[in-house]
Parts: structure tokens; sequence; C-alpha cells
């Protein structure tokens, strides 16, 4: 399939999400579109698949111009779209998810199912149509998501940002298929911001930049500066760490964490961890590994079934998140929109949110207002938080200034201990190479940091010692100076691959 | 500073009548609208039901809507406490009846003289609201029960519990049984506002009190951010050092208080007994949540709510006389809680668009106003 | 069952378990009834009358199972059925049954537009607008009586009767023969022939119809294309909006048919139930309705299930002269919960079994403490009851992922 995308513009409230977009796919080509978090590539790609209308601009597909009002109108001339957040529904089978929408093709029974199954077998997914999507990994549901297009005979396929969640044994397996669907002649369209992803897999390039298409390069001669030049208009920053500040104090200790859920099933094994003063703690894994509930424990949201944890000498085992805040942990949170801020609340009282008992912003079990307001002026100032004012609401700022608010505000009140949950993830580049200075400035002042991620690079980058967490057992350490991503992926999928 | 401060004050009152009193307006006069539609569409005088309506009361009513209204008000704020935390205390009602029923059962007994019986009566009042509410709350806490569903079952079996209770330890009161008459010396006097109509009920003074302590609670109390917070995310609260779980049994507690207070003014102010149904004011509780809703869950907004709700329900009173079913008001109310909502989720989409459009014109005045132009 | 041939083996395995545990409430009813000598427990009439006080529940909990299933929590059921009850008065009386039974359904399916209206379209919390519909309901249903019924004959301002309901038929044979054994008191046998008496005799064509809407509603809903859209709506409607289903659509559509059942409802309970209409005459059946959705754990069959207990604690509550038989019934729920302490023990939640088998000796000493239970209690039942299903049930249940849930469209990805 040809597309053409022609002066493409969209408007949000406030911003010009997209504005003079070409771009120009050609059949059996891997396409990639690449851009940093922000640049407009996912709400281009909405326009393209028909879930958003354009503002202006033509799409031409074969020749012929197109409107998408829906969806449906994309599907029906072979778009297919594989959406980063994945789009399918936890209690319904695969069968059911592959075929919802599509129910004409094949209808909802066995017809469907054998159909479902040659399509795995043609492309070697090893999927069970009547198994709940519940059920799957994270891999598996990608899969589940492209094998949703394939059904539909789509010969345009989007995938946005596909690797974020992947280790890199798993983006190998990703791009084999990606080859064998272009080899058969339909076209994909690659989103990524990860470039030596998209020099290894496309055929063509278009950079994005602040909502435009700012060029397009060649994968065969192309280098990462230049495309970082083209994406960023500089250099990427890179998580580096300078000197060593590691010391052998410790100041927070997991001895034995298991905790077991409601249903019996084991989330965190045994985990033995600690985090010295001046040093940067990383831990790798696959999503949905225990991760975040190694975070919750030590935080306090939920509480261990066994075990001890140690911070700076005392044991906060069974303290309230209160009172292990209070003991001097920051937190930045995963997922910044459920837990790092209250969207609609102005930014002093988020300055509030998680240290109702520090002096500066309460008295008493009175607040401060004042105080608080002060404050989030100096986290504003400090760290570069752009905002009108403290009582802008926190949902009216970009997801890089959230963080930076949410990370100035957890570096306050002189913590021992900073719990960095996926620190970078969404943000501008901008954002992400200063909340790495921030990071690292926090170790360099003594803070122990527990930082975990799903980008390797900042893994390896920024850590002084790795830990793989693998169905919630801490199954394997490294030397982030002498290992490879590929080796942290083996062990990241328990080295099967 | 000043200036800047001034500018602060200014944006903060546009922001109000925009954002709070014109969606209210605009809800309230679609309601009046919906409701004359359906009166004119079921064949029903429409002028005699607009003249009744928007006549202006007598002396007499007067006091009684004041009077009906501090009721009603007391029971949207146990409503609106829950609604700021994101509970529905739909049980307000059975609340009510339970604080009711103990409160008079105590008070008519006289254990304490004098008109400390009266402060002591409302604690009797408080605490079995608190326990009735207990029950919803502790089941959603403990065993995950909607406490929707759990205290509209509560309802019923209070009303069902009260009347068991008066007709076995009550006395006989004509057809029907009641408790015992509270002692004269404990019977409060009321505020005389006109010579020819009879007191605002005293306690109707509780109404004022309780409001004044509920902004006080959400807005400068580090307990009302947290209250908030758990309201406005559950997840964020947690992720916090606030624990839902507990903030609900909490914030339950205070809403079961609350609601034990709402018959207290007609009880101490009028019937000075209580027997269902002649003794006892039914589906406040129902209205009280209307109220919390229409009010935006603020003391301004409730206060203003109760009066209109009351003046409503009293004016109805005299729609018999000219033809019209005065449950006709119970559509308005029902039809303005929704208006009402409505209008504050268009209210909240603009604002947050608005406000998205500053935040992006103060900070890149280029990207705004369309690079591309 | 058609439906359920085609069941993948553990759902299948699961089916057994649940039959077993039918046959097993069987025989501890039969013994419960033998040892109390409280024979109304399983005469053909208390059953008749749980089933019919069952059905209002059932087309309840049906209607908000379409509603929940597309993710909009519809908890103005009550108002609709008020709605649905004043329907069915006014138009069977001036056109026939018939017209009684559609009159109702559009009037439900009205409360249940209004509902769509706010929740889907302006986006409003789906409590809020429940209960604002339940109370426009009432003040509708209370004016429209007033206006029209006032000077109709047979009529009041609060009240109707003298208006043509649907049909009874009443299976000749099985039924004379399933009331004789009944009457017999046999243990196991003359409780099941009640049963089976209970069903033949003097069935209205209304109770039918609401068994038969289980059966469309399990197969429309999972046997279908629009099933399987309707519900991905209530799942997931961001991923069903990104494969091209229209949302908002079968969000309408569900609702609508959800106001539709309520308002069934509704109709059942002044035609059925009782003959004549009175003004508030669902008394929160629309919300035990809802409870049995949820004790019925979002499924057709479940809700069958639970509406048929709930019935039963509603049909009892209404016998005249109750207290000896509520008082049979305590000993009987003490035995189930027992008999689920054990399963949950053995399970391995030792603290909810033992929590649970405290209650049980709890009412087994109240058993053995009193002879008869107050009038005012045994009125309570049904609501103690549901009070009760939720709080030892509620956490298994998993209602669909994205009900209650706002939903735009464009916001996908």
């Amino acid at each position: 399939m040809h597309v053409e995308l022609r002066g493409i513009e969209k408007r949000f409230p406030g911003v010009v999400a997209n504005h003079d977009v070409d771009l120009t796919i050609r059949p059996g080509a891997v396409h990639a579109l690449i851009g940093e978090n922000g640049a407009g590539k996912s709400t281009l790609m909405k326009i393209l698949y028909g879930v958003q209308a354009p503002d202006g601009g033509t799409i031409v597909v074969d020749g012929e111009e197109r409107r998408f009002a829906s969806p449906t109108d994309a599907i029906d001339i072979g778009i297919g779209m594989v959406f980063q957040h994945f789009m399918l529904a936890d209690n319904l089978t695969v069968l059911e998810n592959v075929v919802l929408g599509a129910e004409k093709l094949h209808g909802i029974g066995e017809k469907a199912r054998s159909q479902v199954r040659e399509i795995c077998e043609a492309y070697g997914f090893d999927l069970d149509p009547d198994a709940l999507v519940a059920t799957l990994g994270v891999a598996a549901r990608q899969r589940v998501e492209i094998l949703k297009v394939l059904y539909r005979g789509a010969t345009l396929i989007i995938l946005d940002e596909p690797t974020a969640v992947l280790v890199p044994q798993e983006v190998q397996a990703l791009f084999a298929n990606l080859r064998d669907l272009v080899a058969s002649g339909r076209s994909v369209l690659f989103i990524s911001h990860k470039l030596d992803e998209v020099l290894e897999i496309a055929d063509d390039i278009t950079v994005m930049r602040r909502g435009t298409t700012v060029g397009t390069a060649d994968p065969r001669t192309a280098t990462k500066q230049e495309l970082a030049e083209l994406m960023v208009g500089a250099e990427l920053p890179s998580p580096e760490l300078g000197e060593d500040t590691v010391t052998d104090v410790p100041i927070l200790t997991l001895s034995g964490i298991g905790l077991t859920s409601d249903t019996g099933r084991r989330l965190l094994d045994d985990v033995d961890l600690t985090v010295h003063r001046g040093e940067i703690v990383g831990i790798a894994g696959v999503e949905g590994n225990g991760q975040t509930e190694l975070v919750e424990v030590i935080m306090g949201m939920r509480r261990a079934t066994s075990g001890a944890i140690t911070l700076a000498e005392e044991d906060i085992t069974r303290l309230s998140t209160r009172k292990v805040r209070e003991r001097g942990v920051g937190f930045i949170p995963e997922d910044r929109h459920r837990h790092g801020v209250v969207l609609d609340f102005p930014l002093w009282e988020n300055r509030i949110l998680g240290h109702q008992t520090t002096r500066r912003v309460t008295r008493g079990p009175l607040l401060n207002p004042g105080g608080a307001r002060a404050d989030a002026e100096r986290i504003i100032a400090d760290y570069d938080v752009r905002t009108p004012s403290v009582h802008t609401s926190a949902r009216a700022l970009s997801g890089g200034n959230q963080q930076k608010f949410i990370v100035g505000r957890e570096m306050s009140g002189e913590p021992v201990l900073l719990l960095a949950s996926h620190p970078t993830r969404g943000v501008d580049v901008g954002a992400q190479a200063a909340i790495w200075d921030h990071i690292r400035r926090a170790r360099h002042d003594g803070l122990g940091v527990l930082l975990i991620s799903a980008d390797l690079d900042e893994l390896i980058g920024l850590s002084d010692r790795l830990e793989v967490i693998l169905r919630g057992r801490i199954t394997a350490h490294f030397d982030p100076d002498h290992v490879t991503a590929q080796e942290l992926g083996t062990a990241m999928t328990g080295g099967a691959a | 500073m000043s200036g800047q401060q001034n500018g602060q004050v200014t944006r903060r009152v546009t922001q109000a009548i925009t954002y709070s009193i014109l969606p209210t307006i605009v809800a309230i006069v679609a309601a009046l609208v919906a409701t004359s539609v359906v009166v004119w569409a079921t064949g029903a005088p429409i002028g005699g039901f607009v003249d009744t309506m928007l006549s202006v009361p007598s002396n007499r009513d007067t006091i009684i809507i004041v009077n009906q209204a501090s009721m009603i008000a007391l029971s949207a704020f146990a409503a609106a406490i829950c609604f700021r935390m994101g509970l529905f205390n739909i049980g307000v009602e059975g609340q009510y009846i339970v604080g009711a029923c103990a409160g008079a059962f105590f008070a008519g007994s006289g254990i304490v003289p004098g008109p400390l019986n009266i402060l002591a009566t409302l604690i009797v009042a408080m605490l079995a609201g608190i326990v009735w509410a207990m029950i919803a709350a502790v089941l959603n806490v403990t065993r995950g029960v909607s406490e929707v569903i759990s205290a509209i079952m509560l309802n019923y079996v209070a009303l069902t519990l009260a009347g068991y209770l008066v007709k076995t330890y009550g006395e006989r009161s004509g057809y029907t049984f009641t408790t015992p008459k509270i002692p004269p010396s404990s019977q409060p006097l009321g505020f005389g506002l006109f010579a020819d109509a009879p007191d605002v009920w005293a306690l109707a003074i509780l109404a004022v009190i309780v409001g004044i302590g509920y902004s006080f609670l959400l807005g400068w109390t580090r307990f009302g951010f947290d209250l908030r917070t758990t309201g406005e995310s559950r997840t964020a609260a947690l992720a916090n050092g606030i624990d839902p779980r507990r903030m609900v049994l909490i914030v339950m507690a205070i809403s079961g208080a609350i609601a034990g207070l709402v018959w207290m003014p007609s009880f101490f102010g009028s019937t000075h007994t209580f027997g269902i149904p002649e003794y006892f004011q039914r589906g406040l509780g129902f209205t009280g949540l209307a109220v919390a809703l229409l009010g935006r869950n603020t003391s301004l907004g409730i206060g203003f709510g109760s009066l209109l709700f009351a003046f409503l329900a009293t004016q109805s009173n005299r729609l018999q006389s000219v033809g019209v079913a005065r449950d006709v008001v119970e559509i308005t109310q029902g039809i303005v809680v929704l208006m009402v909502v409505i209008a504050f989720e268009i209210a909240r989409r603009i604002k947050v668009r608005r406000e998205q459009e500053r935040v992006a014109r103060e900070l890149e005045p280029a990207t705004t106003t369309g690079a591309s132009a | 069952m058609t439906i359920l041939a085609s069941a993948p083996p553990a759902v299948r395995q699961y089916r057994h378990l649940t039959l077993l545990l039918a046959l097993a409430a069987v025989v501890t009813v039969s013994l419960v009834r033998v040892f109390t000598d409280e024979s109304r427990m399983t005469t053909p009439g208390t059953l008749r009358l749980a089933l019919i006080a069952a059905c209002p529940i059932l087309l309840a909990g049906l209607g908000g199972l379409w509603a929940e299933r597309a993710g909009v929590v519809n908890i103005g059921l009550e108002g609709q059925m008020l709605l649905g009850t004043w329907g069915a008065a006014f138009f069977a009386y001036h056109f026939g049954a018939w017209a009684g039974v559609l009159g109702a359904l559009l009037m439900g399916a009205l409360g249940g537009l209004l509902h769509a209206v706010a929740t889907i379209t302006f986006g409003v919390d789906h409590i809020i607008s429940g209960v604002a519909i339940n109370i426009a309901g009432l003040g509708a249903v209370g004016y429209l009586a007033q206006t029209f019924f006032t000077d109709l004959d047979g009529g009041g301002p609060r009240n109707l009767s003298g208006y043509a309901v649907p049909a009874q038929i009443t299976i000749p044979g099985i039924s004379d023969a399933a009331l004789w054994v009944s009457d017999q008191r046999w243990f196991l046998v003359s409780d099941i022939a009640a049963a089976v008496a209970g069903v033949t005799t003097r069935l209205s064509l209304l109770t039918i119809l609401a068994v038969a809407l289980v059966a469309l509603t399990a197969w429309v809903l999972w046997r279908t294309p629009f099933g399987l859209r309707l519900r991905s709506c209530g799942e997931n409607p961001q991923a069903a909006e990104t494969l091209g289903v229209n949302v908002y659509r079968y969000k309408y559509i569900a609702v609508l048919i959800s106001g539709a059942f309520a308002g069934l409802g509704g109709a059942y309970l002044a035609m059925v139930a009782s003959s004549s209409f009175t003004t508030g005459q669902t008394n929160g059946r629309g919300y035990i309705g809802l409870a049995s959705m949820i004790f019925g754990n979002w499924n057709p069959t479940g809700v069958l299930a639970s509406s048929l207990m709930f019935g039963y604690a509603d049909g009892v509550s209404l016998l005249s002269d109750n207290g000896p038989l509520v008082h049979a019934l305590l000993l009987l729920l003490s035995l189930i919960l027992l008999g689920y302490a054990a399963v949950k023990y053995l399970g391995g939640e030792r603290v909810t079994g033992i929590v649970v088998a405290l209650i049980a000796v709890a009412l087994l000493v109240w058993y053995l403490a009193v002879d008869s239970v107050p009038a005012d209690f045994t009125g309570m039942t049904p609501y103690l009851l549901t009070l009760f299903v939720l709080a030892v049930a509620s956490q298994r249940l998993r209602m669909p992922a994205a009900s209650g849930k706002p939903y735009r469209r464009g916001q996908a990805g």
C-alpha cells in the first residue's frame, strides 16, 4: 500500500500537535517515524488510523484521497494499528479480542478459531485462541495485537513504540516477524525513539520534531548522531555517572522479603537487596515481574508477608507509608497520573501531597498554604518547571514538567533514600536530561537511590550496580560497566532466549 | 506583589461566576422549564402552576422554609462530606431514622435533666447515626461491598427497626405508638422572626454550625486535605501516606454523626416525640443528597440549595388548590440534580480546555498562535 | 440448554459442581422442613409466591446486567421499574393487557434513555444519575398517577385497579399430580413436586417471558457478534473503539434495553404480583435486582439463581403469620452457612471460614432461643439477606472491567 500524508494539521486546546506533516510510505518496506516524546508521532498515527480527525491536510492512499471518520474506514482499506498501550480486553479470550469488530469475516465461532490458528502457525505465534488475555505476558499480548491486525488482512501495519516494553531478544523476534510481513508485500510503519533499533530495521526514516516532519534519512548511510541532530537539534543526552561516590554505609536493606497475593501467588520471593549511601542500584526486569510490588512494599503501601526492611538502621517493615516518608524516603512513582500528582489540584496543593506532616507546608493539624506556595515557587525555579503559576492545576502541565515538579518535591526535606520508578518514562529529552542530572546529584549528595526502569540504556548508564528481578526473585547481579543490553535481556527473560 | 494578588482574587471571582454560579442557574432554570413542560404536556393548568410556585411565601411559610432548610442542609452536609471523598452515602436516610429514634427514646427518658438533656440527646443521636453508618463502612472496607447497595438495604431495615422499637418500647398514642415526650424543661425556645408566625426552631442553628465546621475542616486542615486527595484519586492517596480504607471509616463515621442530627431541629422544635409516620419526616436523606450535588458540596452552595428545595417543597403544598399534583416538585428535584451535574461536567471540560490554552499561551506564544499560519 | 453445549471443559466441570451443590441444597431444605415440621417452607403456594416475587427482581437484575455488560452502572433501575408500574397500569387500563406490557417497556426505556443521555453523552457519574432518576421517577409516577388515575373508575390519586392482565396457564395433568404428591409431605419427593406444582399452576405468561429473557440474554450477549461488541464496551471501550465499534451506540442500546427490562419488572409487579397499581410499589426491588446481578456474578444464569433466592425471601416476607416459618429458615440459613464455612476453611481461607462459622452459630443460638420471629423482623428478610449475601460473596465476584468508568470517543491510545 502506498500512503501519502500531505500537510496534516491537528490542534488540541493550547497546542498544535501536528502541523505541515508530510510523510510517504511505500509498499513492501519498513518505514520508521522517529522523534522524541511529545513530538507528535502518536497523534499523527491516530489520525492515519482514524481515531482522530485532522484539522487540515490530506491522506492519499494508492492515489486516492481518503477521509477516515472512524477506525472502521481505515481498517476497511487495509490499515491496522498496534497501540503503544495495548488495546485488549483482559477478560475476553484471545479469539474474542481478535474477532471483535471483524465478525463479518469469519463469524465468532469455529471458522474464526481455525483462521486464528492458521495465522498463528504462519507467523510462529504460540497463542491459544481460548486463553484469557489476562493470563498473557507482555510479549504475548503484543502478538495478539499483531494477530488482530493480520486477521483483518491489513496491508499497512502501524506499530507505535512496539519495543518499549520488550527485552532485546523479544525485539529480535518482533523484527523477524516484521521482515516476514514486509516480504509478503505489506508495509510497516514503525514508530520509535530508539535510534539503534531504527537503523537496524528501517528501510526509510522520517524524523518528527515539535509537531512537524523535519526531514528524512537513509538508514544505510545515516548515523545516530545525524538522526539525533534532526530529532532534538542536539546530541541526545546520555545517562552516565561521574566520579565514584559509593560508600559502604547501607541505607536500605531488604532481607528475605516475600509477598503473597490474596490468591496465594508469590509476587515477591525471598528478596535480598542493599542500597548504600551515594549508590544507585538499578532493578532490571520485564514488566510485571515484581518491580511494582517491590516498590509498594518498601513504601509501606503493601505489607510484606515475610522478611524485614531496614532504613538507616531502623526497621521499617511494618511502618505506614506516611511514616516511611517521614523517615526521609523520596518517591517518584511509575505512574505519575495515578500516584504522583492529583491532576485537578493546583501545584501548591500538590506540593503538600505526600508531605502532609512536613512543617514547611503544614502547621500541626492545619495546612500552611503560604508555606506550600512559597516552597512550590522554589521547586518551580530550581527544577525549571514551566508553568504560569503555582495556582495552575497539575493537569495543565506537560508530562515532563509534571515529572520535574515531582522530582523537586521528593527531593525536598533532605531525604536519605530516593525510590525512582521509571523516572523518565514519557518525558521529552530536555526533562529527561534534567531528571538524570537530579538523580546524579542526589547520589553525589550521599542519598541512596533505587532505580527501576524498562529503559535498559538508562539502567546501565545510571546504575552503580544492577539487579535482575524475575518472577519476584532477584536472579542475577551485574556490574553495569561490563554488561551489554543483550546479556541483561537474557537474564531478564530467564536465560532461555 | 499586591497587584498580583488582586489579579488572583479577580480571577478567582470570575472563575466562581463562570464555573459555579452560572451552571447552577442554567441547571435550575432548565429543570423548571422541563417541569413546566411536563405540567403542560399532561394538560394540567400551567399558569396556576407557575403563579403558585413563583409567588412570595407568607411569613408563616417563610418560617417553614427556614426550618425545613436546616434539616435538609444537615442531611446535605452528611452526604457532601462523603461525596468529597468519592463515597456515595445514600444511607443518610437510614442513619437519621436511627439517630432520631435513639435520640427520641433518650430525650424522652429524661435521664439527664433540663437543658443538658438536649446536648446529651444530640450526642446519642450522633452515636446512633455513626453505628448505622459503620455497618456499611465496615462491609465496604473489609468485604468490598458497594456502600450504595448496602446503605439502601440498611435504609429499609432502619425504618422497620425503628417502627418495631417504638411499638415495643414506646407509648400508645391514639392509633399509633410514639416515644415518651421530652420533659418540658428540656424543650428549647426558638428564634422569633415574625409576630404573626411561629418561631424558627432553636436547633436550626445546628445547620450553620455544621456548615462552618465543614468548610473549615475541608479547606484548612490536613485531614481535609487527605480527604479531598482521597476523593480525587485513591491511588494517589495510597502512594502519599493516606490509608483510603481508614479514611472511609472515619469519613463515614463523621457523615453518620451529622446524619444523626438531621431530624433533631424538628424533634426539639416541634414534635417532641418520635413515631412513624405521624411524628417523623421521611425522605430528608434523599433530598439532602440532591442538595449536596446542587450545592457542589460547598457550604454556601448547600445553604442556598437547601433553601431552594425547602422553598419548592413548601410552595408545592398550595399546588393542590390549583389542580396540580404536588409530586411534580419531586420531578423538579430529580431533574435539577441531573441538570446540575451535566452543567458542571460541561463547565469542567471548558475549564480544563481553557486552562490548557492559557498555560500554553503563557509559556510558548509561538506554538499556540499556529506556527503553520 | 443449547447455549451451554460448546462451553469449554473447565466451565462444564464447574457446572457439575454447581449441580451437585444445588442437589445438596435441596436435600438440606427438605431435611430442615421435615425436622422443623414447618411444611409451609416448601408448599406449592409458598414456592409459587417465591417465583412471583423473584420475577421482578430477576428482570431488574437482567436489566442491570445488560447495562453493566456495556459498562454503565444502572442504579436507576428502581426508578425505571416505578415508571414501568405506571406504564403497565395506564396502558393496560385503556388498551388491554399486552398494551400494558408494551407501555411498561416503553416507560422503562424512557428512564433508561435519560440515564443514557446523562452518563454516556454527558459523562455524568453513573450513581448520581441513577439516584437522580430514582428521585425523579418516584415524583413522576406520583404526579402521573394523580393526574391520570384520580378520576378513573377503580382509580385514585395513588392507585388504580381493574385493568386487564396477561393470562395465566395451568398445565392440567402435571399440575394436579404434582399438587397431590406435594401434599403427601414425603421427604425430598414432595418438596420437588411442590416446586413442579409451583411452576405449572396458574403460571402467568409474563413469568414465562421473564424466564425466556434469561436464555435470550445469555444467547445474545455470548453467542452473537452484537453481544461480543456490547460486552467489549464494558471490558475495554477504547479497544473496541480502535476496532471500529461505535461504543456510544452499543452503550445506548444496552441502557435502553436495561431500562425496558426494569420497566417490564414494574409491569410484573403491577400485573402479576398484584393486580393493582399503587405508587411506590417497587419498595427497593430495583436495588435488590442490582444485588442479584452482583451475586449472580454478572451472568444470566447466576442472576436467575440469586433472584430466586431473593424472591423466596421476599415471598416469605409477604406470607401472613410467617414468624414460625422465618424461624425455621434461621436453622436452614445456619446450616447452609456452616457448610460454606467448612468449604472456606478447608480451602485455606481460615479466617473467613471461622467468621462465617461464628455467624452460623449465632443464628443457630437465635433459632434455639426463640420460637418465632417477630412480624416486624420478617419484613426485613429480603433486605437483610441482600446485605448478608453481598457481605459473604463480594470478593469472589468480578464485574466488567470498565463498568462505571467514563468513556469519551477519540481518547484511545
